[in-house]
């Protein structure tokens, strides 16, 4: 047992030591240790350097807000990270961590001579400086600040871990579960409410985990929160989350919660998440954070072995450890006077208490007295000795404001207490309103944006009696504003230690300004003379010192640095703190895991993949896939042996000699049903549709209210009253919503029901001069023939006995069908064909040869050939346009003159003089090859392929009038060689369309 | 004409005030109380209001301009982007205009003394898409004839630039290549603020903060005669209104609608670490884009929240995809963990480019409408800005980015250019 630790005190397992390693040093802490309480067993305060000077830091706090015990973790195999704060990592058998920031080791680290030369790099000193000789800044410079700044080393290998998410509903969610939380739970929970209970720490209990002292209800504080978790724990009704940090509170009482679930334990299981995010909506909100100590801010205040007193008071109590071998306690505050009763009787020396105040209550004086301790008032400390651990510190009398002589004390722990600051973080975020406490010195819930309650030391009420009959009593509103009746119980307490105090930020001092050096952002090593310097150049607003200083925006995010920043720049502008203002709070609460955000998100299931009924064949069968928005594709069906090229081509060859199958099922299908239905369509798109006859469908145009082409799609007549809206694959989701957003707010008046059926369907298309022959042996209740059936025509039928939507329409040129079926009979159906088909050589072909027979015939895709910057007119779509329609969706903008102006670009073929040319999508085009750069573009070619047809290659360009520039020739400027080309019609292949009926 | 006295910054004056104890350094700029009359008010001093206060002095002759901000300056956008500076823009228009503020970004630390640390560190924009391959070459082939540097690299390129990428084939969004463009980077976003705020100070503006301006005064002939504010009326013949989505709200007093919508965007930062990331990495596809600050933080952007709102305070949905796209991207900082995340509120027009130059009425002028992309153009907007407000002209810079245009119909609509369908 070390030095250090006190045998049986504490929560701690004293009969299950843990071995772990620091720096490659091996040690042994105690089950229930945190990675500080047993480093600190071992008389280890060294854990880490600062940021910006690389000075030698040790533990501050004892709980999140730790700016300096930061470590790098490791468990191997993808499992390490940096800045782990040491006060909240449990130990386990086997932990290995490692300090950061320095080099070669932490004793002695080189960087550490910007300490040294401090007096050149003030706050801000890098905006004044390294901008000469200016290219050094990319080579020089900027490359020597980076190394020197970060904290940890980032991983190296992907994340071996994985991570969870769950929503949750509750009827009253309590943050935090000290004694004010606890009691809100307990009361909520009774009441019969859902209620959620989350703390950060490894067990519930908050404060009284370190007060061994104090009596609630007759009991040892310890007794009372056993009895209170186990009845928690009984209850059906409330849920425990240790481990659990609520990181941050959004609209609409949803507050995030990010649980650990992995990291404690040494041999986690192999399928257990390291960490889960709760999305938590609540009915109501009780936030129980309770209040964080402010540090003291004086000369040398940061050296290992200063310590806030709270944390040292945690220490003692809850883990069993003394912080040092002689101790001194500065404060402003009770509540530290209590931590050196503690220490004392744990047998710890107490040299001094040393208290800035003139006068304080008698009774603490009267019971240091038989301790031994030496009691200072009007005191302040001016001073600190130790490179790497404390050893001495100057106290000097304070009188009528004046700092007398030092007088050196020998110690190697100084606890201090700056006074408390209620934690409104979350209570901030939800933008409620903050006042200012001028009692306190400090700010104070207001105004509230949610329903949230806040109880205990987060609305400045110290002591733990007042924060259990206030969580009590806050916990019984919180269930009764969610409809239980409630009643708060009348929680007692004997030897409630509650005090008062004042808030100081910095202590009188006798040195000059230029020689002080007190810290107010300990990782950030930013100094009160920083802040000083900021309000001297002009930053009379806190967001401006903050950014210029850098102060508040370590990795604790200012919970120790910001009060006492805002203390100490408020006074050097002149103005009462609520005036200069506080800098707002963000989420998280604490720093949190990336992959806990991402949840489940992760690689496979990062985004859904949509698949089509007919996926599992096209997958068994070789295909080649491409993503197209959410769906994946075949995007080609190559034989063995063949590269894209060749099975591209014989694709496209089967398809226009024989017949082809495609799975067009990811297209968009929309049912827009009812009275109404036609004149919406009406309105909506740029077609007229009121002659469109029931078994009819017809090529749909939708337009932007800019005018320009947003989606396209064959829409057929089922009925009067039923239409089957199909639009392109990637654009089905934002066709429905349109469709919806103009149905609820333009149009609440038409009576039409919109349904997406895209999933409902599989779609199969049969393209080719023998798809009439395949498909018609196979159809029930529809005669083929093209009297009967013409092109574009729809019908109910059956196809291979599944009840089918049968259309035929074509997106290739060739006489086409596109048979939709339940989706479940998809790959029955598709099997089917295919092997009818083998006696009329079918060939499945894939997304690539669509869009190259497509582009044969000049089809355009959207989203391809047009750019959201294209109109009707420009696509050569101008036939689409109802025109004697009274309106459509953006039928106003087309009249605008830039989108009649004849110069616009316009859709055209081009084919480039050498046939044997494909040209790159994208390529841009000019008219005179030989201007100069910048040079003047009049477009680029949207769509190239080689047209096996054709024997040569095809495009389709946007280019400036260009239908006015038919057999002109164009120059296509690439990197290394120009092409030229003529411009064309767009319809390479049949201009004629005999080959629909063949 | 009063000229604040302006203490050169160097290697050598740190040197001279730290031996004295940094006692000497003046304010970077004065709080200002408003005169009565300035012949340029500009409502709005985030960069872009500065910047063009900046260059109004300095290449206009202007100095007896007030830059009027109702919080404290840099407090908008400017302090909340994610600091990406390119100009890889498809239209001739955008193009021409972001280019010449990398022109300007290129030398600024020196022309306002004042490191704004613009570091040009190269951006990465991943195509995982044979839609955004196709995209993405447009932009390049369009950039190299507009001489704007933008190179395709191959996926293996991309890993040896920016080797945390993790460019697998099985992952979700596979990467296909990307374009990279070696001039573009990021600069200190605060610095760019204070550092026009001082330069323009010590020509002579004067920097209002915390003074709302509440409307525009016109004229019986219709002209602007000034701006009421929170600390009473100010005289001005020629007002530019640059603040961001309130843009709408101040503008509509003078009579003057502007197609704006505001929706809040998001942004986060990581724990600081040691240097791992050497460019900035952005992916349309997956909504996410990153960087790593001086100071080590990665630096991540998000997409818009789907709905219109002027609060800035986000969702959580929408970040745990932006962050779940980084850990896709980049599976080596799914350990890694987030510091912080805040949120802005950008302006977005119909075609999602700016609106900037003269308005209907006289002696009013506009900058605004930068959606997502306003930070990167800080020196070129203030620059053609001054330039409009000086001769009652738009330079031929910022001539297409008129308000007319939505009228006409002849849009710059750069986010058109990489619709998504098929």
């Amino acid at each position: 047992m070390s030095a250090f630790r006190i045998p049986g005190k504490g929560r701690v397992c004293h009969d299950k030591p843990v071995r772990f390693t620091f720096d490659g040093k091996q040690y042994q802490g105690l089950e229930a240790d945190t990675l500080a309480s047993a480093l600190l067993a071992n008389g280890v305060h060294l854990v880490g350097r600062s940021f910006k000077y690389h000075r030698p830091r040790g533990i501050v706090s004892a709980g999140s807000e730790e700016p300096n015990a930061l470590v790098g973790v490791s468990r191997g195999g993808g499992r390490e990270e940096p800045n782990t704060r040491a006060t909240l990592q449990e130990v386990y058998e086997g932990l290995t961590a490692i300090s950061q920031n320095r080099w070669p080791c932490l004793h002695f680290d080189a960087g550490a001579t910007a300490d040294v030369l401090h007096r050149f790099l003030p706050a801000g000193f890098y905006y004044k400086t390294f901008m000469w000789p200016k290219r050094f800044w990319d080579r020089l410079y900027e490359p020597l600040i980076r190394r020197a700044a970060g904290l940890g080393v980032p991983p190296s290998e992907p994340d071996a871990d994985h991570y969870a998410s769950r929503y949750a509903h509750c009827d009253v969610l309590v943050v935090g579960a000290g004694p004010a939380g606890t009691a809100a739970a307990l009361t909520a929970g009774r009441s019969g409410a859902q209620v959620i209970l989350a703390d950060e720490q490894a067990e519930i209990g908050g404060a009284l985990l370190a007060d061994d002292k104090v009596q609630i209800e007759d009991q040892t504080a310890a007794d009372w929160l056993s009895a209170a978790q186990a009845e928690l724990a009984a209850l059906p009704n409330v849920r425990l989350l240790a481990r659990t940090t609520a990181i941050g509170y959004y609209h609409q009482n949803m507050v995030g919660l990010a649980q650990r679930i992995t990291d404690h334990l040494a041999s986690p299981p192999a399928d257990a998440p390291r960490e889960r995010m709760w999305r938590v909506r609540a009915a109501q909100v009780v936030l129980a954070q309770g209040a964080i100590e402010r540090p003291l801010v004086f000369h040398g205040n940061d050296r290992p072995g200063v310590m806030l007193a709270g944390a040292a008071q945690i220490y003692l109590n809850r883990y069993g450890v003394k912080p040092g071998k002689t101790v001194v306690v500065v404060t402003s505050h009770d509540s530290a006077w209590h931590t050196a009763f503690d220490l004392a009787d744990a047998g710890t020396p107490i040299a001094a208490i040393i208290d800035t105040r003139p006068a304080i209550d008698p009774a603490l004086t009267e019971a240091a007295a038989p301790r031994g301790i030496e009691a200072l008032l009007s005191h302040t400390v001016t001073a600190t000795s130790g490179r790497l651990r404390l050893r001495s510190i100057h106290v000097n009398a304070v009188t009528d404001g004046k700092v007398g002589g030092a007088r050196l004390i020998l110690c190697d722990t100084l606890l201090m207490s700056g006074g408390w600051t209620p934690s409104l973080h979350l209570f901030s975020h939800t933008q409620g309103k903050l006042a200012w406490d001028e009692a306190s010195q400090s700010f104070l819930p207001d105004l509230k944006t949610e329903a949230c309650h806040i109880a205990g030391g987060g609305r400045g009420l110290w002591g733990i009696e007042n924060a259990l009959q206030d969580g009590a009593k806050v916990g019984a509103e919180a269930a009764m504003a969610a409809g239980f009746n409630a009643t708060a119980p009348a929680l007692t307490t004997q030897n409630d230690r509650s005090g008062a105090g004042i808030i100081i930020a910095e202590l009188p001092t006798d040195r000059g300004p230029q020689s002080t050096r007190s810290f107010v952002d300990l990782q950030n090593d930013v100094t009160s003379k920083d802040i000083r310097l900021a309000v001297h150049e002009g930053m009379h607003s806190i967001e401006h010192v903050k950014r210029y200083t850098t102060s508040g925006m370590a990795t604790d995010q200012g919970k120790l640095a910001n009060m006492n920043g805002l203390a100490i720049a408020a006074a050097a502008i002149g103005k009462p703190p609520p005036q200069v203002g506080l800098t707002t709070f963000r989420p998280p609460y604490t720093p949190t895991t990336f992959g806990t955000f991402a949840g489940y998100h992760q690689d496979d299931t990062f985004d859904i993949t949509r698949k089509t009924p007919i996926d599992p064949w096209a997958a068994d069968n070789g295909a080649v896939f491409e993503p197209v928005s959410l769906w994946r594709r075949a995007w080609y069906f190559p034989k063995p042996g063949e590269d894209m090229h060749a099975a591209v081509a014989r694709e496209c060859r089967a398809t226009r000699n024989a017949v082809g199958i495609f799975d067009a099922s990811t297209l968009g299908k929309i049912e827009v049903v009812g009275p109404d239905a036609v004149e919406f369509l009406n309105r909506l798109y740029t077609n007229p549709w009121t002659k469109l006859a029931p078994g009819r469908c017809r090529y749909g145009l939708l337009l932007g209210e800019d005018g320009y082409i947003l989606d396209d799609g064959v829409i057929g007549r089922l009925s009067e009253d039923r239409f089957h809206v199909t639009t392109t694959t990637g654009g089905a989701a934002r066709v429905l919503n349109m469709m919806e957003d103009y149905l609820q707010t333009e149009w609440p008046d038409l009576r039409v029901w919109l349904t997406s059926v895209t999933e409902q369907w599989a779609t199969i298309a049969l393209n080719g001069p023998n798809a009439r022959k395949l498909l018609e042996p196979l159809v029930e209740g529809q005669d083929l023939s093209d009297e009967a059936f013409p092109h574009m025509s729809l019908a109910d039928c059956t196809v291979a006995g599944f009840p089918a939507r049968l259309f035929r329409v074509s997106f290739t040129g060739e006489m086409g069908f596109e048979v939709n079926v339940p989706a479940r009979h998809g790959l029955a159906l598709w099997q089917r064909l295919l092997g009818e088909g083998e006696a009329h050589d079918i060939c499945p072909y894939g997304t690539e040869t669509m869009h190259v027979l497509r582009a044969e015939k000049g089809f355009i895709v959207v989203g391809q050939d047009t750019d959201g910057t294209v109109t009707p007119g420009d696509a050569n779509l101008g036939w689409a346009i109802g025109k004697r329609k009274p309106d459509f969706v953006g039928k106003r903008s087309l009249a605008r003159p830039d989108l009649v102006d004849p110069n616009r670009k316009q859709l055209v073929g081009l084919l480039t003089d050498d046939p044997k040319v494909v040209l790159e999508e994208g390529a841009q085009l000019v008219d005179d090859p030989n201007r100069p750069i910048p040079m003047q573009m009049i477009g680029h070619v949207t769509s190239s392929y080689w047209s096996e047809a054709l024997g040569r290659s095809i495009a389709l360009a946007l280019v400036e009038g260009g239908r006015m520039r038919m057999g002109e020739t164009l120059y296509l400027p690439m990197a290394s060689i120009t092409h030229t080309a003529k411009v064309s019609r767009t319809v390479f292949y049949d201009p004629d369309g005999q080959r629909l009926s063949m | 004409m009063k000229v604040q006295a302006m203490a050169h910054f160097s290697a050598f004056s740190l040197l001279r005030n730290a031996l004295t104890g940094h006692k000497h350094w003046p304010a970077q700029w004065p709080d200002a109380l408003p005169k009565a009359e300035y012949d340029v008010i500009i409502v709005g001093a985030g960069g872009h209001g500065l910047a063009a206060a900046y260059y109004l002095a300095k290449e206009h002759g202007i100095t007896n301009v007030a830059v009027i901000e109702k919080g404290w300056l840099g407090g908008g956008n400017t302090g909340r982007n994610t600091t990406i500076v390119r100009s890889n823009y498809l239209y001739d228009e955008s193009a021409r205009l972001y280019d010449h503020a990398i022109d300007l970004w290129d030398g600024l630390s020196q022309d306002l003394n004042y490191n704004v640390m613009f570091s040009q560190r190269g951006v990465m924009m991943l195509a995982h898409t044979v839609h955004d391959v196709q995209s993405f070459q447009r932009h390049i082939h369009s950039n190299r004839l507009n001489g704007v540097d933008n190179t395709w690299v191959t996926p293996q390129q991309a890993k040896e630039i920016c080797p945390p990428l993790n460019i697998s084939t099985d992952a979700r969004y596979p990467v296909l290549g990307a374009a990279w463009q070696q001039r573009a980077g990021t600069a200190r976003h605060d610095a760019v603020a204070w550092g026009y705020a001082r330069a323009a100070a010590a020509r002579g503006v004067d920097i209002v903060q915390n003074c709302p301006v509440t409307a525009i005064r016109r004229g019986p002939d219709g002209a602007v005669e000034g701006v009421e504010t929170a600390k009473g009326f100010i005289k001005a013949k020629k007002v530019a209104v640059s603040a961001a989505g309130h843009t709408s709200v101040i503008m509509e007093t003078a009579g003057v609608r502007l197609p704006l919508e505001s929706f809040p965007l998001q942004a986060l930062v990581s724990e600081p670490v040691k240097p791992i990331f050497p460019c900035v990495v952005m992916s349309n596809t997956v909504h996410a884009y990153i960087s790593q600050s001086d100071k080590g933080e990665l630096v991540i952007g998000s997409g818009t929240d789907q709905y219109t709102s002027y609060s800035q305070r986000g969702g959580l949905p929408l970040i745990e995809h932006t962050v779940a796209a980084i850990c896709e991207m980049f599976p080596v900082f799914r350990r890694m963990r987030m510091l912080r995340k805040w949120g802005g509120i950008v302006d977005v027009t119909p075609d999602r480019s700016a609106i900037l130059g003269k308005t209907p009425v006289q002696g009013l002028y506009v900058n605004c409408g930068w959606g997502t992309g306003g930070f990167k153009v800080t020196p070129g907007a203030g620059h053609t800005l001054a330039h409009t407000i000086a001769r009652d002209d738009p330079h031929p810079i910022n001539a297409p980015f008129t308000l007319e245009r939505f009228t006409t119909g002849r849009l710059i609509d750069e986010a058109a250019a990489a619709a998504v369908a098929h």
